[in-house]
């Protein structure tokens, strides 16, 4: 009996790898973001939802380049991923000393990390889903308020975007997901919604038929600018593109 | 009747190169992307490669900008010389799949007599949605009244399937844009 159960559980450890990704359950509900939902001051409804609890590695995406070799960086088309999309690891299938394994995967576009979501039967999470989960800090669920948590972010702007990047796994919110805020920019599923007017003042121009409905959006929360710098960031992306500190994580509909 | 032979012979080797020949890495082609179009009938968009074709993204609920991207589009081929017209395919796919099936794409075509021979009307699933947005460089965004904030722009796309000319000009003809339009059409 104890043998079965323990060949049982042999099976299992293959099956799921002890790689395979973690995700925590955050509940959602009433979210003001800095985006309002109707582009004047609606707050946000979040659904119950799974974030992944680390953001992808090199090593996963490594991983899933081989078993997708339609995403290596030598066969991947220019329109769904630029010329500069992983050209940090040594070759197409090999990391190397600029890429260590646990390290967050950068260079990565839109389009290769929706691919990479797809594979893990996820997807990357909205903009309103990833701004809840960063609002959090250690012990709250919204510490925004806080100008001591708004300092300790806008610190990580600070650090040279040449400094090699930190391994996962650093620091936890209150929903177990770790380096939410402080370690790479993330990609989000409507990162072309995010449709910030680069002058309000446009906003009531009659002819700007540019934009069908409510207009462009204005933004809300003037002084939480760390937030508003990610999506003035994400806004002016395409989904081809990839930087340096551009990585994601995936999500999951409860 | 052998120069006739040697015609279809001919007709068969470029069909066949043309298969056989890679996408260009530019064309939107390299998305696979399965579409439904309003008489129900499933297509990869790749499957639109040979021809080139005028694409928007638009919704039929839509009742401000969107029946003035249907009628640019009309504008524009019709301004094209009469020979080159029926060289072009129009295309324009939903940004609401959720509330613009089959039945509403076939009436909304019905109603404002869009000929299915020229138009195609489409829906996707909404992850695919987003990706088309993103290869075509549009942007969308739900509201909460479930209206739709979007780019509206008419965007060429040569038999490859590359953007070839792009225009925001919406409600009246963009001349520079029909210019594009008929010499791509036209051919060299």
């Amino acid at each position: 009996m104890r043998a079965r159960l323990a060949l049982v559980w042999l099976g299992m450890l293959l099956v799921f790898p002890a790689a395979a990704a973690q995700y925590a359950a955050l509940p959602g509900g009433r979210f003001v973001s800095v985006l309002p939902a109707d582009g004047k001051a609606a707050a946000a409804q979040v659904a119950p939802f799974r974030l992944r609890t680390e953001l992808v590695t090199n090593a996963e995406f490594l991983a899933f380049v081989k078993t997708h070799p339609q995403w290596r960086r030598d066969k991947v088309a220019p329109i769904l991923a630029d010329a500069r999309y992983l050209t940090h690891w040594t070759s197409a299938d090999v990391l190397g000393e600029q890429a260590l394994p646990r390290q967050p995967v950068t260079r990565v576009s839109w389009f290769a990390a929706e691919a990479y979501c797809e594979s893990e039967q996820a997807r990357l999470p909205s903009w309103y889903e990833w701004e809840y989960a960063a609002a959090a800090d250690a012990t709250r669920r919204d510490a925004r308020a806080d100008p001591a948590w708004r300092e300790n972010i806008l610190g990580w702007y600070s650090r040279p975007s040449t400094a090699a990047l930190p391994q996962v796994g650093g620091i936890a919110n209150v929903y177990g997901v770790h380096d939410i805020n402080g370690l790479v920019w993330e990609w989000v599923d409507d990162f072309n919604a995010l449709m910030v007017a680069s002058d309000s003042r446009d906003q009531g121009d009659p002819d700007l038929l540019k934009f069908c409905g409510a207009g462009a959006l204005s933004m809300q929360q003037k002084e939480n600018y760390a937030v508003l710098m990610r999506i003035a960031m994400l806004s002016a992306l395409k989904a081809a593109d990839t930087t340096n500190n551009m990585g994601f994580r995936c999500a999951k509909s409860d | 009747m052998k120069r006739l032979c040697l015609l279809v012979l001919g007709l068969l080797l470029a069909a066949g190169l043309r298969a056989a020949t890679p996408l260009p890495g530019d064309s939107v082609y390299n998305l696979p992307l399965r579409l439904t179009t309003q008489e129900g009938q499933q297509q990869m968009l790749s499957a639109r490669r040979g021809r080139p074709q005028l694409v928007t993204m638009f919704y039929t609920s839509c009742q401000m900008v969107c029946p003035l991207i249907i009628d640019s589009m009309r504008l524009t081929r019709n301004a094209l010389d009469p020979a080159v017209r029926s060289r072009i395919d129009l295309l324009a796919v939903s940004f609401d799949p959720a509330r613009d099936d089959v039945a509403t794409l076939r009436s909304y075509a019905d109603r404002r007599r869009l000929d299915p021979r020229i138009w195609t009307l489409a829906r996707a699933e909404p992850a695919q949605v987003r990706r088309l947005s993103g290869v075509l460089g549009l942007q969308y965004r739900q509201l909460p009244d479930g209206e739709f904030n979007h780019s509206s722009e008419l965007i060429l796309l040569d038999a490859e399937g590359r953007i070839a000319a792009r225009t925001t000009v919406i409600g009246r003809l963009d001349p520079s844009f029909v210019k594009a339009v008929d010499a791509l059409a036209a051919g060299p």
